[in-house]
């Protein structure tokens, strides 16, 4: 370690500072305090410059005459002789935003994704902080690691190749690409968050209330089922809320495997049109400053909100949940 | 209580075993913990299997050829490496400035510090098509056209998609891994370095630089190799910030377009002209991909067993 020589100024005492040393600290000081502002300065700055580009739909009266908010949600007239329906065509003689198709495909891809995911990302949680040996745990770590490790755009390639086409020939379904298709690959993204935070719930609850347990007689099962589960329901009730977060706003992958055909239909085996999946495709191509331009930004701007919210809720929730088991701990 | 003692404590322990060893949920959850291990695997069993063949020497060193269906993918590891670069000059200083005014300027219970906790959670949880249409919004449009403006005289130079403006934006990304790996490390600092530092009259400043930083060096350095194994592997924020289909020539200028290993596999699952004669290109270049992540991702693993091993001495 470098030796530091404390050198005394003649002219004032100044506590073994030398003066530009002192200096140099007040600069750092404000250099170091501004970057920690970045982080904020980040997250204002996302929601200003989404909300300028996404906000035209709400106000400027170019894009109203191209499309307006009630336009968006509500069915529109499409070829003659047909009835209204949710049409989403940007790029057309007449360019139609319909949302709810996008919305719905959303959704649908994602509560596959959590139908696939919560079972196995619950379960694996619940057994590596229950009831498996220390070398199975040690096992489990690097695998859920290895698995939050693959890009996104590998498990979309993975879901379009391969995925697919196993899940074809077990439904016999009429396309390859479609909302289940998808939502599984997205599951499997999912696993790893919905994973990491049940497990910490899962420890958070004090040893106290297992040995407690045990002392009474209970079997380690009854242990799980009875005290440890229900403290941490809702860690893993935000453990889910995360994953949702995670999943809906995931992008590559339902780019890739969902078939990306925007049809207002609730099954999930027909082909879907996300969200994030329609601002990918769609803003290379568009015009800068067009109504289209302003609509993607608007659909980005909603991600943004929901996925804000749920991370912000469920990191608050957890905090709390935490607080008060160790409080209760001590 | 009759029946217990007819049969005795033995009966009861018999009793206990057989419950624990076919009770219902341990069998469930292993069960299901398996499922995980074994999606991991037929996954990578997969990409590894459909990519080894054409891994070749020739393959990592040449450009694509005839629209795709040949050649290698050198361009895009060079972009991809490139991009990586420029993220990282860019991340580290800000991240691990981040992490100093957390950990030693900043009163931990003050709003403000709080609020920039909050922040960093909020920023790790922005879907990164997101950060990619901010990118595009702010860096592209609101950076890069104002300097057009102000220093070219309205001609095309920064504000258009580019290296620079999607290096930044993977750097906003990544923001978070590099904050809360190099906090991590510091809170394992132990507090007499820096009383000693103290003690000897160095200022806050002389402690971090001397004292702080060369103490955390392997925190920063996971956090660093972490982001880039993250950034190297996202699509979504570089698609409209400056990611290029195919292009003739490499990326040399900060305002040149490039290509990118992530979303060349987007690029070669979706658009390419002859599926057939894609596809083993196009798994050779996925188990690339995954080769750099997780070696990334390995190293980052040993690195921060070092730390832990030396901490224990």
């Amino acid at each position: 370690m470098p030796v530091i020589t404390p050198h005394v100024s003649r002219t004032r005492p100044s506590y073994g500072l030398r003066p530009a040393d002192r200096r140099r600290d007040r600069i750092m000081k404000y250099v170091i305090t501004g970057s920690g502002f970045a982080a904020i300065l980040a997250i204002i700055l996302i929601f200003v410059f989404i909300g300028k580009e996404a906000l035209p739909v709400l106000t400027s009266p170019e894009v109203h005459q191209e499309v307006t908010l009630s336009k968006m949600v509500t069915p529109l007239e499409g070829r003659a002789g047909k009835p209204k329906a949710y049409i989403w065509q940007p790029v057309s003689q007449v360019p139609k935003y319909s949302l709810p198709p996008l919305v719905l495909g959303s959704l649908k891809a994602t509560l596959v994704a959590l139908l696939f995911a919560t079972p196995f990302a619950i379960g694996a949680a619940i057994y590596s902080s229950e009831f498996a040996p220390r070398r199975a745990r040690e096992l489990i770590k690097p695998v859920i690691e290895m698995l939050a490790g693959i890009p996104s755009v590998v498990l979309g390639f993975f879901a379009l190749i391969v995925l697919a086409g196993w899940l074809k020939d077990l439904f016999d379904w009429k396309y390859r690409l479609n909302a289940t298709t998808a939502g599984i690959a997205l599951g499997v993204a999912a696993i790893p968050i919905i994973y990491t935070v049940a497990e910490e719930a899962l420890r958070a609850v004090p040893r106290q209330y297992r040995e407690a347990a045990q002392a009474l007689g209970a079997t380690p099962w009854q242990v799980a089922r009875s005290v440890v589960l229900p403290s941490a329901a809702p860690g893993i009730f935000a453990a889910i809320a995360l994953g949702f977060g995670r999943a809906i706003g995931e992008t590559m992958i339902v780019l890739m495997a969902s078939g990306n055909a925007a049809t207002w239909s609730w099954s999930l085996g027909d082909s879907v049109r996300t969200m994030s999946a329609t601002v990918a495709a769609e803003m290379a191509e568009v015009v800068h400053g067009s109504a289209h331009y302003n609509v993607l930004f608007f659909i980005g701007a909603l991600l943004f909100v929901v996925t804000f919210l749920i991370n912000f809720l469920g990191e608050l929730y957890i905090g709390r949940l935490r607080r008060r088991l160790t409080g209760s701990a001590a | 209580m009759a029946n217990m003692q007819a049969h005795g404590p033995v009966a009861l322990v018999q009793r206990r075993r057989w419950r624990r060893l076919f009770s219902p949920l341990p069998l469930i959850t292993g069960f299901l913990t398996l499922c995980v291990v074994l999606m991991l695997v037929v996954i990578l069993w997969n990409i590894v299997a459909g990519g080894v063949g054409r891994l070749t020497w020739e393959f990592l060193t040449t450009a694509p050829s005839q629209g795709m269906t040949a050649g290698g993918i050198f361009p895009a590891i060079f972009g991809t490496v490139f991009l990586v670069i420029l993220m990282t000059i860019a991340v580290i200083p800000l991240g691990v400035a981040t992490a100093v005014y957390l950990r030693y300027y900043a009163r931990p219970d003050a709003w403000f510090s709080r609020a920039v906790q909050i922040a960093v959670k909020n920023l790790a949880g922005v879907p990164s098509i997101v950060i990619g249409l901010f990118g595009l919004g702010f860096f592209v449009q609101f950076v890069g056209v104002g300097i057009d403006k102000s220093f070219f005289g309205g001609e095309v130079t920064m504000g258009q998609p580019a290296i620079l403006w999607a290096s930044l934006t993977l750097a906003l990304l990544t923001l978070p891994v590099v904050i809360i790996s190099t906090e991590e490390a510091m809170r394992a600092i132990p507090t007499d370095y820096l009383e000693a530092s103290y003690a000897l009259g160095a200022t806050r400043w002389q402690t971090i630089r001397r004292v702080v930083l060369p103490s955390s060096m392997t925190g920063i350095l996971t956090g660093g190799i972490l982001a880039v194994s993250r950034g190297a592997g996202e699509v979504a924020p570089i698609m409209f910030t400056g990611a290029a289909y195919f292009l003739p020539y490499l990326p040399t200028k900060l305002n040149d377009q490039f290509m990118e290993l992530g979303y060349h596999v987007y690029v070669l699952s979706t658009q390419s002209p002859d599926v057939d004669a894609t596809l083993p290109l196009l798994y050779s270049t996925v188990l690339v991909l995954l080769l750099l992540t997780f070696a990334l991702n390995a190293l980052a693993v040993v690195v921060r067993a070092r730390l832990r091993v030396r901490q224990a001495v």
